[in-house]
């Protein structure tokens, strides 16, 4: 099963791409979405050696919905920001976040939730992995963005990755 | 018949904001801070065009619209990647 | 129940073309950068994603494919952070040095001063290969 299929949730995702791209849902388009789904995750495997794991998918799927709602709350937020704010009164400030998580996947998952959430973006990492460097547009107080980050998204993101 | 009229419209409004946003960006381009900033602009200016695009698609209702977005989509995300390489290491391909 | 899709759709239209345009006037307004770098990755793709939503709504419930714009928003979500990361660390590189950073907490560096004291500046990329 491994060595045929390395990565079985990418050959789903390759699949319904591809079906999406056709426009159709005939056996035609999902054969060749489901071969090309075979075919490619055989050929960048040595790219990939590890598979993400996912542990619940529910909850998974609750921090998608999560981020997704963020994310429209932060735009409000940064075109108040834009919009009325004098320039002066700005306080852009850079924030260290240390990493609880150690699995590569959930630390990149964790720095896109960063960028596309209120006010803040991933920046850098620290060299060895266990630091995320934070830029955040208007923080008066940098610590508790950091606390912020820390228990809204890196404690649900432990839940159910790595 | 009345609700196509305000969907009509909303794409007129929407198509207005983005022609001002695309005018903008072309401004920052041509006065940029330094070379981030208008690596940045170019990156704006091209999510502007697939939405502007988008409008077009929904306006005349033709499906190879959105193929267009999506090439504009692919095509502006890894100009912008390379391009931060080879700001990055001076060199794109390693 | 046309009608009300239409309403929707028209209401989804003005919003994210107000989000554009609010992600272009931060783009020229804001002071530097790095601050400028939050207004577009934000309002721009919350901007795109409402006008994609907005099609996706009005040419699903008419029968009509609507695939292409699932997938110009999924990928448009997913790249956003990456080019806005690919953008501020090259703002680092040519910009900033470790003293205008707050330190990492870790015995480590940040990664793209790592890189550069690693690599230097004007070395052939073949050297930096091999040690890879």
């Amino acid at each position: 099963m491994s060595r045929v299929l390395p990565h079985p949730g990418l050959t789903l995702l390759l699949a319904a791409v591809w079906c999406a791209l056709v426009g159709s849902l005939s056996a035609n388009s999902v054969l060749f979405g489901v071969m090309l789904g075979v075919v490619i995750p055989a050929v960048v495997r040595p790219f990939w050696p590890e598979t993400l794991v996912v542990r619940s998918f529910p909850r998974a799927a609750g921090y998608a919905l999560l981020v997704l709602w963020d994310i429209a709350v932060s735009n409000v937020v940064v075109a108040r920001i834009v919009l009325f704010l004098p320039r002066s009164a700005l306080r852009p400030a850079w924030v260290t976040v240390p990493l609880d998580l150690t699995n590569a996947e959930a630390i990149t998952v964790l720095a896109g939730t960063i960028t596309m959430t209120p006010g803040t973006v991933t920046a850098d990492v620290s060299a060895d992995g266990r630091a995320l460097l934070i830029h955040c547009l208007h923080a008066p107080d940098p610590d508790s963005v950091r606390d912020d980050i820390k228990s809204r998204y890196e404690a649900r993101l432990k839940e159910f990755m790595e | 018949m009345t609700t196509q009229l305000l969907v009509n419209i909303a794409l007129g409004f929407a198509a207005v904001c983005y022609a001002i946003a695309l005018l903008l960006n072309a401004w920052r381009i041509l006065r940029p801070r330094d070379v981030p900033d208008r690596v940045l602009a170019l990156d704006t200016l091209t999510v502007n065009a697939i939405a502007l695009i988008v409008l077009a698609g929904i306006w005349t209702g033709r499906l190879v619209v959105f193929e267009v977005a999506i090439l504009f989509a692919m095509t502006g995300f890894i100009g912008t990647v390379a391009y931060s390489r080879f700001l990055l290491r001076g060199d794109i391909i390693e | 129940m046309m009608a009300l899709v239409d309403m929707v759709v028209a209401a989804l239209l003005v919003v994210s073309g107000f989000f554009g345009l609010v992600g272009s006037i931060g783009l020229v307004k804001l002071p530097d950068t790095m601050t400028r770098l939050h207004a577009p990755t934000k309002a721009t793709t919350l901007g795109v994603g409402g006008v994609l939503l907005a099609s996706m709504l009005a040419y699903g419930f008419r029968g009509q494919p609507w695939g292409h714009e699932l997938l110009i928003s999924v990928f448009l979500l997913i790249t956003a952070p990456v080019s806005a990361l690919f953008i501020a660390k090259s703002v680092i590189h040519r910009s900033l040095s470790p003293r205008d950073l707050p330190p990492t907490g870790r015995p480590a560096g940040w990664a793209t001063f790592e890189r550069d004291a690693e690599s230097g500046a004007a070395q052939p990329t073949g050297a930096l290969q091999q040690r890879e």
